[in-house]
């Protein structure tokens, strides 16, 4: 494996691979606090298209753990923002001689292009692509799944994990959908029908409009955010239906089985998808969501660069 | 020895028996088995099928405005390597071909390339903003003589500016090209609306966009009882409404292009945006419609909606990339790759939908004559078994942005003769 | 192992196995290892066996079987995976990672001897050195193993070694242990090009 672009490319086994390496990972850095020196002499770029300050300073510390030099680009105070092409900067980077590119863009499909125009060498790590896929979010929370509903296991066959909200804008959503299909979950996936893709009901999962009438099944539950240009009455009539009728609050939290979790991929908007109390309850694992991420991208970092890349 | 004459020697008109054609002054002077070359020069051409040259009523030259894309020179080069005899040139230039000006502009270039005769398209509305009607008299008046008037790029939305449009170019026997894309219908969209643009994340571009306008379109043009064409129809949906309306007795005529015919969506999933393209690629099954509808003749045209980019137009992230692909030297190839398997599908018909037709709707009435005695000899001479491999460098183009790159289209364009001059020999343009 | 078996190779080679132990001669050193840790560490009370995946972890739980059955007391045993520490990393595709165990009283001022099934270039073992650096400070740490095979890169040599084994540096040394490859034995693979 030379990039980590879709969780559509991963076979279960090597989604294990990844789950497995991390919790290792895990273990030895003691939540990944402690500094590796397996990726010393590589280079890691961060190109980040979109201001996303959690993401960024996840993949950094993923790869200063493992001792790499980390070169971040963001868009804003480079010459990212003065209109240089996606093609220049890669050419840019190929030559600095970037071991991987984490990227972050707005347009669906821009890490394959990183990984597959033919402009850089480098392997490319998708970081979210527009409304395309988020792999590390994904397997960070298939991480946190595994850690709470399955240890050690080897699939998740028998276990029911509700998406709702905004899938038609929500990478995470398509990622955690498909990665959960791979592992053999069974996704339920709820919100207004102007928020699901057309043709979503060939995807690995079935489709609802009411949450409350999967909330006793669910062995977890994951909250999409409501972006806040949705939010203009195109696509629901007012952020009180909204949160009225998809939203998690008390109430429904208590439906949910006694074992069941609650996740939000963040950032939250309080009182719109999740009310502040179900974020903050025992249930919730929002923050441990976090940590997860880090070690995951930090195993996704390791299996991609820490070997030869070309014999890989 | 007469300027212009040849005799081609064991061609196949319509890819039937094979004939002698005598060429003489420009035009065929006579068809028939053995014929004594007397003092012509003889083309070899035994086993090749012959056929009136083609007809493009959708074509973008780029000039004025994109010469790095393309110019009338180098897309007349790529028409005749391509068997084309003539080329509709859309408005969407810079600036719009929206005065008469602008149309004799792009006339007297083309006429200067000599190379194929080039008919400007007008533009519906001044600019293509679909406010006001553009010069349409003055432009069909002009030295350019222009018939065919479209915003294509843009579709004309405004249903009353369409009806006023419908109305106005039946002065002058005119036909107004639709571009069928309702514009908030397809806000942002990237690809087809299905099952992958969801996967994707690609905003989705329905089919309902483009059925839409043609259903008020199709109904405008009966009210008014004026000629209506619809570019580049794209799904099944359109079909069904089309096959309605001629049966409804509207003046509807309608175009395919040859990559609906051929390509479908699932090539978009490698995010390579040579396959970016408006109308976008449509599943499978727009794809048999299509066939089927092009043979029954519900869609009247092939036309190639030849689409040149520079190079860093195509070379990018897909959501930045621009619309559109080459045609023109393709086109040929790529129809019979699609079509030929189809039932009822033969070299007559395909003359019909690529020559005789297209020239009807453009009113060009010297092209897509049938090959008659005292007809003008725009000829093209097809290999029927030699393939051709597709290379982007080597295409007459100036931009290279070819989905077939690659690909080896089943059959290839030997000789064309326009105005009975030789110019493609071998594939090859003469110098 | 399998994949070596004269049958399985390619055409152009063919490989040669040669068994140099049996099951007895593995117990057999075993329990000489375990007599000579007792013999040089004075508080045999203080000892943490420490195994690097994947062969070194079954033989350090039997050398820690074997100390107990002679001192009758019970060893700690842990595992410690290397692979993040190693030199070499990118001179092959990256691998999964095995487990790294601590035992609970963790190494900080013990007596860690670490253990491996064939000691090679050394680059394991300063790798393993550097893996400890992070768990801790032993006291003392000794290198036990079943097989030196010479031809060190390193200046690394071991406290307790089970068999001595010469080979040359087309030879490989496959140590087999029942826990994983259902066999005890220890094999010299060689491969000779055949025209």
């Amino acid at each position: 494996m030379k990039h980590l672009l879709s969780v559509q490319e991963l076979s279960r086994a090597g989604t294990l691979r990844i789950l497995d390496t991390a919790l290792e990972l895990n273990q030895v850095t003691d939540g990944g606090t402690k500094i590796l020196p397996t990726l010393r002499g590589r280079t890691v770029v961060n190109l980040f298209y979109e201001d996303s300050t959690r993401t960024r300073i996840s993949f950094e510390r993923a790869a200063k753990r493992l001792s790499a030099d980390v070169v971040t680009f963001s868009a804003k105070g480079s010459s990212v923002s003065k209109g240089e092409s996606l093609k220049d900067t890669a050419l840019t980077l190929n030559a600095m001689g970037a071991d991987m590119i984490v990227v972050r863009h707005p347009s669906p499909g821009a890490a394959h292009r990183l990984a597959h125009a033919g402009w850089l060498e480098s392997s490319v790590l998708n970081a979210g692509d527009g409304k395309h896929e988020h792999p590390t979010q994904a397997l960070g929370d298939a991480f946190t799944l595994r850690a709470h509903l399955r240890p050690g296991a080897k699939d998740f066959a028998g276990l029911t994990i509700g998406i709702v909200g905004d899938v038609l804008h929500s990478r995470v959503a398509r990622s955690n959908i498909f990665l959960l299909g791979i592992l053999g979950a069974k996704v339920i996936v709820i919100g207004p029908p102007t928020l699901l893709p057309v043709g979503i009901e060939n995807w690995p999962c079935e489709v609802s409009y009411s949450l409350d009438a999967y909330l006793p099944e669910l062995d977890a539950i994951m909250m999409l955010r409501v972006q806040q240009e949705r939010m203009n009455g195109t696509f629901f009539p007012s952020e009180l239906e909204y949160s009225r009728t998809f939203g998690l609050n008390r109430k429904r939290a208590r439906e949910l089985p006694e074992h069941a979790i609650v996740m939000h991929p963040g950032p939250m908007n309080r009182g719109v998808e999740i009310t502040a109390e179900v974020a903050d309850s025992a249930q919730s694992v929002i923050t441990e969501q976090v940590v997860n991420g880090l070690v995951v991208r930090m195993a996704s970092m390791y299996l991609l660069i820490g070997g030869n890349v070309s014999v890989a | 020895m007469s300027l212009n004459s040849y005799l081609i020697v064991g061609a196949r008109p319509y890819g039937e028996e094979e004939q002698d054609i005598r060429i003489i002054n420009g035009r065929i002077a006579e068809i028939g088995i053995g014929l004594d070359p007397e003092n012509l020069d003889a083309v070899q051409a035994k086993g090749r099928v012959c056929l009136p040259s083609f007809v493009d009523l959708h074509t973008h030259l780029r000039e004025p405005g994109r010469e790095d894309a393309e110019t009338i020179a180098s897309g007349s080069r790529a028409a005749t390597l391509g068997g084309f005899s003539a080329v509709f040139a859309m408005a969407n230039t810079a600036p719009v071909a929206d005065t008469a000006g602008v149309v004799e502009q792009v006339w007297r270039i083309g006429r200067e390339s000599g190379l194929v005769d080039v008919f400007p398209v007008g533009a519906v509305s001044i600019g293509l903003r679909g406010q006001a009607l553009a010069e349409l008299g003055a432009m069909a008046g002009s030295a350019a003589g222009v018939t065919v008037f479209s915003d294509d790029g843009h579709c004309v939305f405004d249903p009353l500016l369409m009806r006023r449009a419908l109305e106005y170019v039946k002065t002058f026997d005119g036909v107004i090209a639709q571009h069928a894309q309702d514009p908030r219908l397809t806000q942002g969209a990237q690809m087809n609306e299905s099952e992958l643009s969801g996967i994707l994340g690609l905003t989705g571009w329905p089919a309902v966009a483009e059925e839409a306008i043609i259903a008020r379109d199709v109904l405008l043009a009966l009210h008014v009882d004026s000629r209506l064409h619809i570019c580049h129809v794209s799904t099944a949906g359109s079909v069904a409404i089309i096959r309605w309306a001629k049966k409804m007795g509207v003046r509807v005529s309608a175009e395919v292009t040859p990559h609906h015919l051929l390509l479908t969506e699932d090539l978009v999933a490698g995010f390579d945006p040579v396959y970016k393209v408006n109308p976008p690629l449509r599943s499978r099954a727009d794809t048999l419609a299509l066939r089927e509808a092009l043979v029954d003749g519900t869609i009247d045209i092939v036309a190639t909606d030849h689409a040149p980019h520079p190079h860093e137009a195509k070379d990018c992230e897909w959501d930045n990339a621009a619309f559109g692909m080459l045609g023109l030297e393709t086109a040929l190839g790529v129809v019979v790759s699609a079509m030929r398997d189809v039932p009822n599908w033969n070299w007559r018909t395909l003359s019909d939908r690529m020559s005789s037709t297209p020239a009807r709707i453009g009113r060009a009435i010297n092209h897509g004559r049938p090959l008659a005695v005292g007809e003008r000899a725009h000829l093209v001479l097809i290999d029927p078994d030699q393939g051709r491999l597709v290379v982007a460098e080597q295409l007459a183009s100036l931009s290279g942005n070819t989905p077939y790159a690659g690909m080896t289209l089943p059959v290839s364009v030997t000789d064309v003769f326009f105005n009975g001059i030789h110019q493609v020999q071998g594939g090859v343009l003469n110098a | 192992m399998s994949e070596s078996s004269p049958g399985a190779s390619a055409g152009s080679s063919r490989t040669n196995n040669r068994m140099v132990a049996d099951p007895e001669d593995i117990s057999r050193m075993l329990r000489r290892l375990a007599h000579q840790v007792v013999e040089n560490v004075k508080d045999v009370t203080n000892i943490v066996i420490i195994g690097i995946p994947t062969r070194g972890v079954p033989i350090a739980e039997r050398l820690a079987k074997n100390i107990r059955d002679i001192e009758k007391i019970s060893i700690p045993v842990g595992s410690l995976d290397v692979t993040l520490f190693r030199d070499d990393l990118q001179m092959r595709p990256s691998k999964a990672l095995e487990q790294t165990r601590l035992p609970a009283g963790g190494i900080d001022g013990k007596t860690v001897i670490l253990v491996d099934d064939v000691l090679f270039s050394g680059r394991t073992i300063r790798a393993a050195l550097d893996a400890m650096n992070e768990y801790g400070r032993p006291a003392v740490v000794q290198l036990a193993v079943l097989v030196d095979r010479g031809h060190r890169e390193l200046p690394i040599r071991p406290d307790y070694v089970g068999k001595n084994l010469p080979t040359s540096l087309n030879e490989k040394v496959s140590v087999q242990i029942s826990e994983i490859d259902s066999v005890d034995q220890i094999v010299i693979q060689s491969t000779t090009e055949q025209l």
